[in-house]
């Protein structure tokens, strides 16, 4: 492997395949973002990174999991480089590279909502919820909001059960077992 | 009568169940009959594409599959399933094959507000209008994923876009100009970063006063919730008063065109919208 393929920068442009070498760092992905205040990197110093090629500082960064997906950066980007498609393929490497996350309850909802479809082939919101409190011990956190939109009828107690549970459990056993990758 | 496939989608069936209840009762007034798609199974949402992307188009992929076994349509009122959709058909379309499910690309992929604002749907909707919204000021809030990005939904004025305001006039509402229509409200992060979606949602509803709106409109099932849920908690925190209705666009097509179940439908909101709507007399 030539050391051009070794690095951070073709792991990230091979698999987003995004150009993110156009970058000049104009910064108008950092001063649209909505979210930017609360990132420890701005957009456009994630993709300064990852040219220097700064695995570690870029994937345990809070910016990728901060990044709400809002695409706002991607379509003012004057170069054209989907940005939020960058950050989904930060949060990838990221699960895989074993570095401790830069936000812990982000990443563990994803898990969790991820789970519950596996488990239940739709999103039952209320077993998504006690899941997550669950793993994140904040039981009281939003509790009179969920009492109020109970009785509103807007929380559903049982899950559907439904045929297509087992194929979407199918699609995650392929996967787990590595048969798609 | 015309006939579309109907793919709900999770958050219809359990937080936002007012959205799909007034998207079916709209639909019916308007002679669209909505086939629910069989067995249908979540699309993975705002959580597969940020863990796994194959896994992010396979779980839409599955659905889109079943929706093609017919010529219709499909409807779809979330904009997370609309967007994971909107990807499988792009992946479809430039990388044949690297999907698991036989997924051919041929459904004709229809967000709900895109459907609803077509013109000869505005025709009928100003045929069939009993009461019109008259003195109602709305600020039409777009969000995200209803217009971007581009490449995937089409939308030509993705800064500016102005078919939901549109659809409110057809209403006889009066939809006003404000600078937010497609600013985040912070989506999925409330469950995790609560204080985050707080920030952005109370500055939408700041702006949404200082427009002098009477309420907000939107077709986001991810949208409402944030806007409509934290209000008296913002007001306690920052002093200021809101008490602004959220609606779903479908909710005042409904009141509009005289739907029978429009206060079924409000009595699920959070921030009371009845009142407000009495007071100017179109309850």
């Amino acid at each position: 492997m030539s050391q051009k393929e070794n690095s951070f920068l073709w792991e990230v442009v091979q698999a987003s395949g995004e150009k993110l070498q156009a970058c000049y760092q104009c910064q108008k992905c950092s001063s649209g973002c909505p979210v930017a205040y609360a990132m420890d990197l701005l957009p456009n110093q994630i993709l300064r990174h990852i040219q220097y090629k700064h695995r570690e500082r870029v994937l345990s960064s809070k910016t990728i999991w901060i990044c709400a997906s809002c695409y706002t950066c991607s379509v003012r980007c004057p170069n054209n480089i989907d940005i939020a498609k960058i950050m989904d393929t930060l949060r990838h490497l990221a699960i895989r590279s074993g570095f401790p996350p830069g936000e812990k309850d982000i990443p563990l909802f994803h898990s969790v909502f991820l789970n519950t479809i596996k488990s239940k082939g739709r999103i039952h919101e209320l077993s998504l919820i006690l899941q997550l409190k669950f793993k994140t011990r904040d039981f009281l956190k939003d509790a009179a909001l969920g009492w109020k939109m109970f009785r509103r009828g807007k929380i559903k107690l049982l899950p559907s059960t439904l045929r297509g549970g087992r194929e979407v459990r199918e699609i995650f056993r392929a996967f787990e077992k590595g048969e798609r990758r | 009568m015309k006939e579309v496939s109907y793919y709900p989608g999770c958050s219809l069936h359990g937080t936002a169940r007012e959205y799909d209840e007034s998207v079916r009762g709209v639909s019916n007034l308007l002679g669209i009959e909505l086939h629910e798609l069989e067995d249908w199974t979540c699309c993975g949402a705002s959580s597969a594409h940020c863990l796994d992307e194959e896994l992010s188009l396979a779980l839409p992929a599955r659905n889109l599959a079943i929706a093609e076994k017919s010529d219709r349509e499909l409807l779809v009122p979330c904009v997370a399933c609309y967007n994971r959709f909107k990807t499988v058909e792009k992946e479809v379309r430039e990388h044949p094959g690297r999907l698991p499910t036989p997924y051919r690309g041929r459904v004709s992929i229809r967000y709900a507000l895109d459907f609803f604002c077509e013109e000869p749907i505005l025709q009928e909707v100003k045929k069939k209008r009993f009461k019109p919204l008259c003195g109602l000021k709305v600020v039409c809030y777009y969000g995200c994923l209803t217009v971007r990005p581009p490449k995937l939904t089409e939308i030509q004025e993705y800064e500016n876009p102005e078919h939901m305001d549109r659809l409110m006039e057809c209403l006889g509402a009066e939809p006003i100009p404000w600078s937010y229509k497609t600013d985040c409200c912070g989506a999925s992060l409330v469950m995790t970063r609560t204080d985050i979606v707080k920030k952005l949602s109370g500055r939408l509803l700041s702006m949404a006063k200082e427009a002098e709106a009477d309420c907000l409109v939107t077709g986001c099932p991810m949208c409402q919730p944030n806007l409509d849920t934290r209000q008296e908690e913002l007001e306690k925190e920052t002093g200021e008063t809101y008490n602004l209705p959220i609606f779903y666009f479908p909710e005042l097509m409904g009141l509009a065109l005289g739907h029978e179940d429009v206060l079924k439908w409000l009595g699920r909101h959070i921030t009371d919208p009845v009142k407000g709507l009495q007071a100017k007399g179109l309850i």
